[in-house]
């Protein structure tokens, strides 16, 4: 399939509509199932949870970023630290313009520059490496820190998954960018209410999330994680006035898009075959 | 060391913008100079050395050049994932400092002393791994790690050490540094624990056998040069270190001799053992334990020529 064509080059202009947006999520979605399928990849429904976190910053004039100049010192960072969601990511930066559509076609086969989890340097966009979970906000730190003390006013978005916030590192790094008044970071939890093997509520109190980033001193904010308005709406008053880090969890649906996947975790591990790819497709209106 | 290294440090960043002091909540008042010239630069992260390791990184992938500072007990084996990934996998140029290498912080126990780092460490693609064995060799390392393009990690001891070098030594990084000169037997070292090394070499001569001391202050990479010369010289050659036999400077010179080397010498190999100090003891004492005091030293080398070691 053909994703989207229409792309300016100053995605920072929020050029698109919301119907443009929600356009591009499907697009977006479908352009995932089919990589899953021809990659042999997991991790399908952690990528379509986070689509429209996405696609809200990428598209919709939340970043300071511009692909034809992509190691820009004044951009915006962006930090995957849900690696596993790498499908997403690499679908938007390659729709977005930082690295050629066809390199789609190479994820997770021998050889690609796309492989399951991103890396540093592999390729335009991506400022970190990630996959193993629990250092993307400690890296984004120190990234905002290094923004401080350069005189250099750019923002640091960082996406977690809920699960994420198992690793005690998380809070180690929740703990000390509030005391360093940091308000140059943000970050972003997808909060999909499923980890690997179960929920997330479940395995570990993660409630009431919200309140443990306030009480660790973010300005913490929830959003319906599917919402692009209202993402947006959060995510271009950030940092807010606070003088503090914010965060912002962003209530999804595991595999969402695809009814036979929505908050269905079979779908962390699973892969599509083809039929489910054309239900999936049909499903989103792509077909 | 430890203040070699504040210092150091001090005037690294008087120079350089992109210095910066992550420390693990330790260097109380050492580090006050520091501060006060570089109050941006200075940032203590708590008792939370995996955040620590990975803000390193990040600062690091934004230009700056991270110094992280702790006992290396907590900046190498606690957080030794984000070591591996933040650092290595990515190929940043962050330096980590281990205070209180080997058995420094024996009267402190097992959870303070460390004698496996080097073998964790230098198993790491890209990790550079420095033991510098006085307080000028601190410096030296320091300055060279900032030339240096990857991780560093450098093992220090604590205060007080002697000083061996009257002058600045020619320093590189991969350079061995040759400071006795004899016929019998090559001593390789590294790290804190030559001052013992060179007094043992001193009672060796009073027995009459003849050593060649040479010094690693890098463990990774080794100097390949000076290692085909000693494996080509002499017939008997000893490793030292205070570190574990498992993994270490020994263990490294032995992979290197069993892949590099067709001649047969003799290999002998000094460090301590496979187990856990479950008593009080100090710094000292567990080197005597371990026979890594001059006295012993010199009995475990003397030994291999007399058969009877001091009573020769």
């Amino acid at each position: 399939m053909g994703v989207i064509g229409v792309v300016d080059s100053n995605l920072s202009s929020g050029i698109y509509k919301n119907k443009d947006l929600s356009e591009i999520s499907r697009m977006i979605r479908g352009e995932i199932v089919e990589m899953s399928h021809n990659a042999d990849a997991m991790h399908l429904g952690s990528s379509l949870s986070c689509v429209e976190i996405f696609v809200a910053l990428y598209y919709g004039g939340c970043l300071n970023i511009d692909p034809k100049n992509p190691g820009a010192a004044t951009r915006d960072r962006v930090i995957l630290s849900k690696g596993h969601a790498s499908m997403t990511f690499y679908a938007v930066l390659a729709d977005t313009g930082f690295f050629p559509k066809d390199l789609l076609k190479t994820f997770n086969k021998t050889g690609s520059k796309l492989t399951e989890h991103p890396n540093l340097g592999a390729l335009p966009g991506i400022d970190a490496t990630s996959g193993s979970l629990g250092h993307g906000l400690s890296m984004g730190l120190g990234m905002a820190i290094a923004g401080r003390i350069n005189h250099i006013p750019y923002r640091v978005f960082v996406i977690m998954s809920d699960g994420e916030c198992n690793e005690g590192s998380v809070w180690e790094a929740a703990m000390l960018a509030p005391a360093q008044k940091v308000d140059n970071l943000v970050v972003i939890i997808d909060f999909n209410r499923w980890q690997a093997t179960g929920r997330s509520e479940e395995i570990m109190a993660l409630n009431p999330l919200k309140e443990k980033w306030e009480s660790f001193g973010w300005s913490t904010y929830e959003v319906d994680g599917h919402d692009i308005s209202s993402l947006i709406n959060q995510l271009s008053r950030t940092p807010d006035s606070s003088g503090k880090p914010v965060a912002i969890i962003a209530h999804t649906v595991k595999g969402k898009g695809a009814s036979f996947m929505e908050d269905d975790n079979n779908w962390h591990y699973r892969i599509p075959n083809a039929d489910e790819v054309k239900k999936a497709k049909h499903e989103l209106g792509l077909s | 060391m430890r203040s070699a290294f504040a210092q150091e440090m001090t005037d690294l960043a008087s120079a350089d913008d992109r210095v910066i002091i992550l420390s693990g909540d330790i260097g109380n008042q050492m580090f006050d100079e520091f501060q006060e010239k570089f109050p941006s630069r200075y940032i203590n992260c708590g008792i939370a050395e995996a955040n620590m390791v990975s803000m390193a990184a990040g600062l690091a992938i934004c230009g700056m050049r991270p110094f992280i500072y702790t006992f290396t007990a907590f900046d190498t084996t606690r957080c030794f994932e984000q070591i591996r990934i933040d650092l290595c996998y990515q190929n940043l140029p962050v330096v980590i400092i281990g205070l209180g290498g080997g058995l420094t912080y024996a009267p402190l126990g097992p959870t303070h002393y460390i004698c496996e780092d080097i073998a964790l460490l230098r198993s790491l693609p890209y990790m550079t791994v420095l033991c510098p064995g006085d307080a000028v060799e601190v410096r030296c390392s320091i300055r060279e790690s900032l030339k240096h393009h990857g991780p560093v990690y450098i093992r220090i001891g604590k205060k007080n050490e002697p000083v061996i070098h009257k002058e600045t030594p020619d320093f590189k990084i991969g350079k061995a540094i040759q400071l006795r000169s004899g016929n019998d037997v090559c001593v390789l070292t590294t790290g804190t624990i030559l001052p013992n090394v060179l007094k043992a070499h001193d009672l060796l001569k009073e027995k009459q056998v003849s050593a060649t001391v040479i010094h690693f202050p890098t463990i990774k990479p080794l100097d390949y040069p000076v290692l085909s010369s000693v494996f080509a010289q002499f017939d008997t050659v000893v490793t030292l270190e205070e570190h574990s036999l498992i993994g270490g400077f020994g263990s490294a010179i032995a992979e290197w001799y069993v892949d590099n080397c067709d001649r047969k010498v003799r290999l002998l190999r000094l460090g301590t053992k496979d187990e856990f100090i479950y008593t009080s003891i100090s710094q000292n004492e567990a080197r005597d334990y371990y026979g890594l005091s001059p006295q012993k030293i010199a009995d475990f080398v003397g030994k291999q020529f007399t058969g009877s070691g001091s009573e020769s």
